[in-house]
């Protein structure tokens, strides 16, 4: 027999809240909060702080689910698990950003080797892009700019290709980079706006993109398998962010496979 | 299987509101969201009956978490995205206060926290999703409720740290 005097625990107090009391115990408790008021105080704020998640988020199951959520549309790409997997894994690592950025707390107070990166970056972007005859130590056309790259470097660079965005390569050049020797590539449009790509080792773990904005440059930068990367031009976000996916997309599937078609239009689709 | 695609697209408003709480960030959400439902019609063999709602809670709970470990290092920069639109629920300051609240637990304790009061979850089920006793979800809601309060209260506590 449940003895109806025996003393409230705290644990029975949060499970009278969540509603999964016995009916036996529950007018027990009932009893000794009317003689405990602090308790009573503890479950009213309890009961208060459920109904403040139910106010900010109930609301949600209202909404309309976005056209990507629903299961036709998933469903319609199960063929294609290979090119679903990559995409979602692209999701996951540019949304990763967003949610380091909400569980940041204890952030470090020395900058990290990427941020020093990111500042490399735009210095060197900086001052090369004012240079008019010598932008650049090897030009897009000859032949020996990415093996070149691609040894001092020390992986398999290819220059992605942004002509979506009315940029050319120009070319690149070898930097000193922080810990390791770095390659800048230099993009430039029909209107003339430059664009550079930094790239180096890094020991920094796989990052999410971040976006940096110095004077009038903006800088979005991120690691992957050991590198890491800026992409540094006029501070405009959209456009650098379009840019660093586009980006992404090309390098992350520098591994042929049999999918790579339908991953780049899932890709695409996304990004649009 | 008809009624297995059912349960899926049933529980797909439930998921995005749980979500949503979690990251506290819609795109966010509806990323986990997708994957979840990716994971979950590709593990269609391996699903041998039982609450499909708590099994694709399971499978958010986790990529989440995954997620969240995965960001080793919390850099200073702006994330991506900050200039998104709010979100429609609309910004008053008791939904700010509680998120904020929210951001501070650690997060077995939210997830513990929104299965239960959001989600409306048993103990046991919840228990099930995070793969620990019940004692241990238990602990976890008092510490939330706990934290939540003193943030609330007016203290402003040290920001959690990295275990």
């Amino acid at each position: 027999m449940v003895d109806r005097n025996s003393p409230v625990t705290e644990d029975e107090l949060h499970v009278y809240v969540d509603g999964e009391l016995p009916a036996d115990r529950r007018e027990a408790v009932e009893l000794w909060l009317a003689s405990h008021p602090e308790d009573a105080a503890r479950v009213a704020a309890w009961r208060a702080q459920a109904e403040a998640i139910r106010a900010r988020y109930g609301s949600v199951v209202n909404e309309p689910v976005p056209d990507r959520l629903t299961l036709d549309r998933i469903m319609r790409n199960r063929r294609s698990w290979g090119a679903i997997a990559a995409a979602v894994a692209i999701v996951a690592f540019v949304v990763g950003g967003i949610a380091g950025w909400m569980a940041r707390g204890a952030a470090a107070a020395a900058p990290s080797e990427l941020e020093m990166f990111a500042n490399e970056a735009i210095s060197a972007h900086r001052l090369y892009i004012g240079e008019v005859r010598h932008p650049i130590e090897v030009r897009a056309e000859e032949q020996h700019l990415l093996p070149w790259l691609s040894r001092r470097v020390g992986t398999t660079l290819r220059a992605p290709d942004l002509s979506t965005f009315d940029l050319k390569l120009l070319g690149g050049r070898l930097l000193p980079g922080i810990n390791a020797p770095a390659a800048l590539f230099m993009y430039e449009s029909g209107s003339g706006e430059r664009i550079t790509i930094y790239v180096s080792r890094t020991t920094e773990p796989r990052t999410s993109f971040r976006y940096k904005i110095s004077d009038a440059f903006g800088a979005l930068r991120w690691s992957e398998g050991g590198y890491g990367w800026v992409v540094t031009g006029p501070n405009d976000k959209p456009r650098l962010k379009a840019i660093a996916e586009r980006m992404y997309e090309q390098l992350d599937l520098r591994t042929p496979s049999p999918s790579r078609s339908s991953a780049g239009q899932l890709i695409s689709r996304r990004g649009s | 299987m008809g009624t297995f695609h059912q349960d899926i697209e049933a529980a797909i408003p439930a998921l995005r509101r749980y979500a949503r709480a979690l990251t506290r960030d819609g795109e966010t959400a509806d990323d986990l969201v997708q994957d979840t439902l990716v994971r979950a019609l590709r593990s269609e063999h391996l699903f041998h009956g039982g609450d499909v709602r708590s099994w694709l809670y399971t499978i958010l709970t986790n990529l989440n978490r995954n997620r969240l470990r995965s960001l080793a290092r919390r850099p200073t920069l702006t994330p991506i995205g900050d200039d998104d639109a709010p979100d429609s629920a609309g910004p008053e300051a008791g939904g700010r206060d509680i998120e904020r609240a929210l951001a501070l637990l650690v997060e077995e304790q939210r997830t513990a926290l929104l299965l239960v009061v959001l989600e409306g979850l048993t103990y046991r089920e919840v228990a099930e999703i995070q793969g620990v006793p019940i004692g241990t979800v238990m602990s976890r809601l008092a510490r939330a409720r706990v934290q939540i309060k003193a943030y609330l209260d007016g203290e402003r506590p040290a920001l959690r740290r990295i275990k």
